[in-house]
């Protein structure tokens, strides 16, 4: 049984590089993108014809070029974050998008916004090297609750773990890779563990972490050419028994031979990575028969599956559509279907 | 931005001749020439001084180094000085000029020579840092003094 990536539709309209793509978690079909062209487009997939079509453009708020969208898990907010300092939130995309926010913390160029599991928090980061955690109060009102310093250069993303309110952020500052907890009433978040390349970790800018549908693995991208795997024994952090360390599992390394901008772990085990060199491919466990050494093999690569570098890569958030939208400098989204051939 | 010039006295050669390229030359249905990559390039003004970047030794035909195959490009050019602080806008400006000329798919590299510079590894990285060189060329003062230098021989 062979495995391919399908192209099922590319979406035009953006204007320059798309550097992020965000499937909306609770209305099927629905993706958000955003550019350098400084909007936010909405597509939605047709209940008749089954394409993709432009439902709206987020512009007029954003004034430089917006770096990464995210949906909140309820599906009804978008937050957007952009070089221009700003982070905005969005509601209302049926009749009529409106910023219900503007979030302004950050001195300089804002990389990356992601909500908590539960819609409560949201985080940011920048290139003035700090993270921000935001609170979501009642009428979408926002407060900065923590300004956490700690990285040593420009921090490119923040996710929040799917499961525990566990924050981590990835920098250009040589590899590091923070994770940030608050484990007092308090709210005083503290950076609890620290992965560096001495930790296995990435010898250059890491660009993205993704993870498991369980939250027990976590999967990296560098600049450095590597997919790392790390894992954590995440029951025991779940049963109260205080923070437990990630360590490093495995590093895949040789397929990619550019600079790999995204990575993405779907919810049926399979990861996706896109990069500078214009190819997708596709990892999973190799089920290997090693106990000790867990291990990933390349399940697919796809060539050439945008004219030149891709930004972001991620699947569809159900389990059955196995829809993976790409994201890229030819200022184009594509969608592709993973489909096994006889 | 530095009141004095970073480089006070540099050292200028005069203007190289051209070599006259033959239609056999010009034409190649395999790649791309490094000479044609050279011939954008040559003619940028340095951000500091009245000079292109060739007369000023930043830049020659060694400069380029290209992989015809995967369709990629290396530019190492060397500063004036080892503390240049010129070092990344003269890369913003190589990058500038080969973003208008080249096609989507080529991939471009851009390096200082080794030895070149104090802070080498950190340059090179802000050099090929897709986001920050996006970033930066965003800044409007910035822009325009790439945007001088690139298209000063059109002036």
């Amino acid at each position: 049984m062979k495995l391919d990536l399908v192209e099922v539709q590319k979406l035009e309209g953006h204007s320059a590089r798309v550097w992020n793509v965000a499937w909306n978690p609770a209305a099927a079909g629905v993706l958000a993108s955003c550019s350098a062209d400084k909007t936010v487009r909405i597509w939605e997939q047709s209940s008749l014809s089954r394409s993709w079509s432009c439902k709206a453009v987020l512009e007029g708020t954003h004034t430089r070029t917006v770096k990464s969208c995210a949906w909140s898990p309820s599906g009804k907010l978008l937050a957007t974050a952009s070089f221009d300092g700003k982070t905005c939130v969005w509601e209302n995309f049926a009749t009529d998008s409106e910023c219900v926010s503007v979030l302004q913390v950050h001195e300089s160029e804002v990389k990356s916004v992601s909500w908590n599991a539960s819609g409560s928090l949201l985080a940011t980061c920048g290139r003035d090297k700090s993270v921000s955690i935001w609170e979501i109060q009642p009428e979408d009102e926002c407060y900065c609750v923590a300004m956490l310093l700690g990285h040593s250069e420009d921090v490119k993303m923040v996710q929040w773990h799917p499961t525990m309110d566990l924050l981590f952020s990835c920098s250009y500052d040589n590899t590091i890779i923070k994770v940030w907890w608050c484990e007092d009433e308090y709210g005083d978040y503290d950076c609890v563990q620290t992965l560096s390349e001495s930790n296995n970790g990435h010898s250059s800018t890491v660009w993205v972490i993704s993870f498991n549908a369980a939250g027990d693995r976590m999967v990296t991208c560098s600049d450095d050419r590597t997919v790392k795997i790390w894992g954590t024994d995440i029951k025991r952090m779940q049963s109260g028994e205080g923070y437990v360390p990630w360590t490093h599992l495995c590093t895949l390394s040789g397929s990619h031979d550019r600079a790999i901008y995204s990575v993405h772990w779907s919810r049926d085990g399979i990861i996706a990575s896109g990069a500078g060199d214009d190819t997708i491919q596709l990892f999973v466990d190799s089920d290997s028969d090693s106990v000790v050494e867990p291990a990933y093999k390349l399940l697919l690569k796809k060539e050439k599956a945008h004219t030149t570098d891709i930004n972001s890569v991620q699947w569809a958030p159900d389990k059955e559509s196995r829809l993976l939208a790409s994201a890229s400098d030819d200022q184009t989204v594509k969608i592709w279907k993973l489909v096994s051939e006889p | 931005m530095t009141l004095g010039l970073i480089n006070a006295n540099p050292v200028v050669q005069a203007k190289k001749e051209r070599l006259v390229r033959t239609q056999e030359d010009q034409y190649r249905d395999d790649g791309v020439d490094p000479l044609d990559i050279y011939e954008y390039v040559r003619d940028i003004r340095d951000p500091e001084h009245p000079y292109t970047l060739e007369q000023l030794s930043v830049l020659s035909e060694e400069s380029v180094t290209v992989d015809d195959k995967l369709d990629r490009i290396l530019i190492k050019f060397t500063p004036t000085v080892q503390h240049c602080s010129m070092a990344t806008i003269i890369g913003l400006c190589l990058r500038a000029k080969l973003n208008e000329r080249l096609p989507l798919h080529y991939k471009v590299d851009i390096l200082v020579s080794p030895g070149s510079h104090a802070d080498e590894d950190s340059v090179n990285k802000q050099l090929n840092d897709k986001e920050r060189v996006a970033a930066a060329m965003e800044n409007p003062n910035l822009r325009q003094l790439v945007d001088e230098c690139i298209f000063s021989d059109e002036i």
